[in-house]
């Protein structure tokens, strides 16, 4: 635990170091890696336990929504406040579900969550008070009351961003180690006999999403944050493909690995939409190939798995 | 009898079952079972593929409701439990095909069975304290699996994963003890050796042992009563010498026709 919250503060620092020598347009990647980062985090969540979530779109665009809101209408435009709202309405918001969805497996579990996300979109694409399908504008946000000037607004995103990836990605790693986050994997390989020992498998998989939804709040509050602009493109179905995406090629062992694989999505994107603008999701498709055919087990199995190795 | 008389009596027997009746589609499963066990038994289940056994052992365990009948254990109803409120009061099983966690090690699988059976499964309290490992080490030694402990189960044969199955079964130090076959798929020569292990690891504990099993020798060697299944009914219920002379057990059952 202290080494873990050491090793954590390390590299919490070393990240804002190295962001003050990027420049803007990498820190802005960064800082979009690190928001959708968490919102795949939030799916290998669920992956552990042997299911895998297609309408995370949804989570991050309720995030998005409330901080948005919040933000125009309460006037509440606090950096630091707004991602933990956005996780805290996502998680409340989707909580009734997570009993239903708990007692699904398989295809059936991630198609139910699709149609969650796309009666969302439904809904706000619907709705004109938030803007419809073109969403709306969020304005510049603030640090602990301080406006930020135009020169620092990049860095302080970056910065908080990074901020809340580390210790999300911190506390993902401590739940991984802890009696639930085993219990969560020894459901993917056998529920019938985590049952038999006395565990609650469906309480297990219902507190699982619900923490998925929390990630992929924030996740999204923080991505509307940066982008300053939310629209319901955030719960459609490509999107949400994009966030399984990068947990495929991130694997389950690691959470390293799903910030990681976020910034391979967001560097492919970026250099494939200047060099071949219309063909960039075939690059990303052939990429995903290589990683299924070479990592079957994802990028965190090549640190992961040569440290199982007697 | 009066309901008080019943009463007194399920609760003088660890586990009882009254009129249990079970088919699935034309195929009677249990037939108007009625089975006593006493506290510190050791029973068999025997009889053909398809006699009832597993029905039987299923029944108790939650995993299969019964048509009619009623199941008490300790004098508690438990026929309309779920097999974790059932594992709650005391009854643990293991399977005939070993139900594990074969991706993770043999530790991991100890640490999961203790953290289901503690009920205190939590966010951020580590599954790998001292203590913990400790007490999964306990029982893994018991079984002799703890030179084994960090390989993966995928990785272990047949034998050891059958005693791991049971080292499971028996972290939640249960009152009741249900094994399914523990030495099917093991070799001839490690039967005896394998349920040495199993029955030296059970006597560190009271424990009262239900096993259904086809091999004779180890029916007669490890157990004090036999309860002998045809077609869902019970056909012999005595110590080993006798029910196993029985004719219907031998004609049904050992396959001794001529005998």
């Amino acid at each position: 635990m202290q080494r873990l919250l050491i090793s954590s503060g390390l590299i919490l620092l070393l990240g804002w170091v190295a962001g003050a020598f990027l420049p803007r347009w990498l820190q802005f990647m960064f800082t979009m890696a690190m928001a959708n980062g968490l919102v795949s985090l939030g799916i290998v969540l669920l992956m552990r336990g042997g299911v895998v979530a297609f309408g995370q779109g949804l989570m991050a665009a309720l995030g998005g929504y409330a901080a948005a809101l919040v933000f125009l209408h309460w006037g509440w435009q606090d950096a630091l406040l707004l991602p933990l709202l956005g996780g805290l309405v996502a998680c409340l918001l989707t909580a009734p579900f997570g009993p239903l969805l708990a007692r699904y497996r398989g295809i059936f579990f991630s198609m139910l969550t699709l149609a969650l996300s796309m009666v969302g979109y439904g809904i706000l694409v619907k709705t004109d008070s938030v803007g419809g399908s073109d969403g709306f504008n969020m304005g510049r946000v603030t640090l602990l009351g301080q406006t930020l000037a135009d020169q620092h607004v990049s860095m302080v995103l970056f910065s908080v961003t990074w901020m809340f990836a580390v210790v999300c990605s911190m506390l993902a790693k401590l739940y991984f180690s802890s009696t639930r986050g085993l219990v969560t994997q020894a459901i993917r390989d056998n529920e019938l006999r985590v049952e038999y020992m006395g565990g609650s498998v469906a309480n297990t998989m219902a507190i699982n999403f619900s923490l998925a939804a929390f990630l992929g709040g924030m996740g999204g509050a923080l991505a509307v944050m940066a982008l300053g602009h939310i629209d319901p493109n955030f719960s459609y179905w490509t999107t949400s493909g994009e966030f399984v995406f990068v947990a495929i090629l991130a694997g389950t062992q690691s959470v390293l690995a799903v910030m990681l694989s976020s910034l391979v999505l967001e560097m492919v994107r970026s250099f494939s939409s200047a060099y071949f603008p219309s063909t960039w999701q075939l690059a990303l498709g052939l990429f995903l190939l290589l990683v299924i055919r070479f990592l079957p087990e994802g990028l965190g199995s090549l640190w992961t798995n040569r440290k199982s190795k007697p | 009898m009066d309901e008080q008389k019943v009463q007194a009596m399920s609760q003088a027997f660890l586990l009882q079952a009254r009129g249990l009746n079970k088919q699935f589609g034309a195929v009677v499963a249990a037939s108007d079972l009625n089975i006593s066990i006493r506290a510190g038994e050791r029973v068999s289940l025997i009889g053909s593929n398809g006699a009832g056994k597993t029905t039987f052992v299923n029944m108790i365990t939650g995993y299969v409701k019964a048509d009619s009948g009623d199941i008490t254990f300790q004098g508690q109803a438990i026929q309309s439990f779920t097999p974790r409120q059932i594992m709650r009061l005391g009854v643990a099983r293991s399977f005939q095909i070993p139900q594990l966690y074969p991706s993770l090690s043999v530790l991991d699988n100890m640490l999961v069975a203790l953290a289901c059976h503690d009920n205190r499964l939590s966010l951020w309290r580590t599954a790998h304290s001292s203590s913990a490992h400790e007490r999964a080490e306990q029982v893994l030694s018991r079984f002799r699996l703890l030179d084994q402990r960090q390989r993966r189960v995928a990785e272990l044969p047949g034998g050891m994963r059958k005693l791991l199955d049971i080292a499971l079964a028996m972290t939640g130090e249960p009152k009741l003890l249900l094994l399914d076959e523990p030495t099917s798929g093991v070799a001839a020569e490690e039967k005896f050796p394998m349920m040495d292990t199993v029955m030296q690891a059970l006597n560190d504990q009271p424990l009262t042992t239900l096993f259904v099993e086809h091999d004779m020798d180890i029916v007669s060697r490890y157990c004090d009563r036999v309860i002998a299944f045809y077609s869902g009914r019970v056909i012999a219920d005595d110590v080993p010498s006798v029910a196993l002379a029985q004719p219907d057990v031998r004609r049904y059952v050992t396959g001794e026709t001529h005998a």
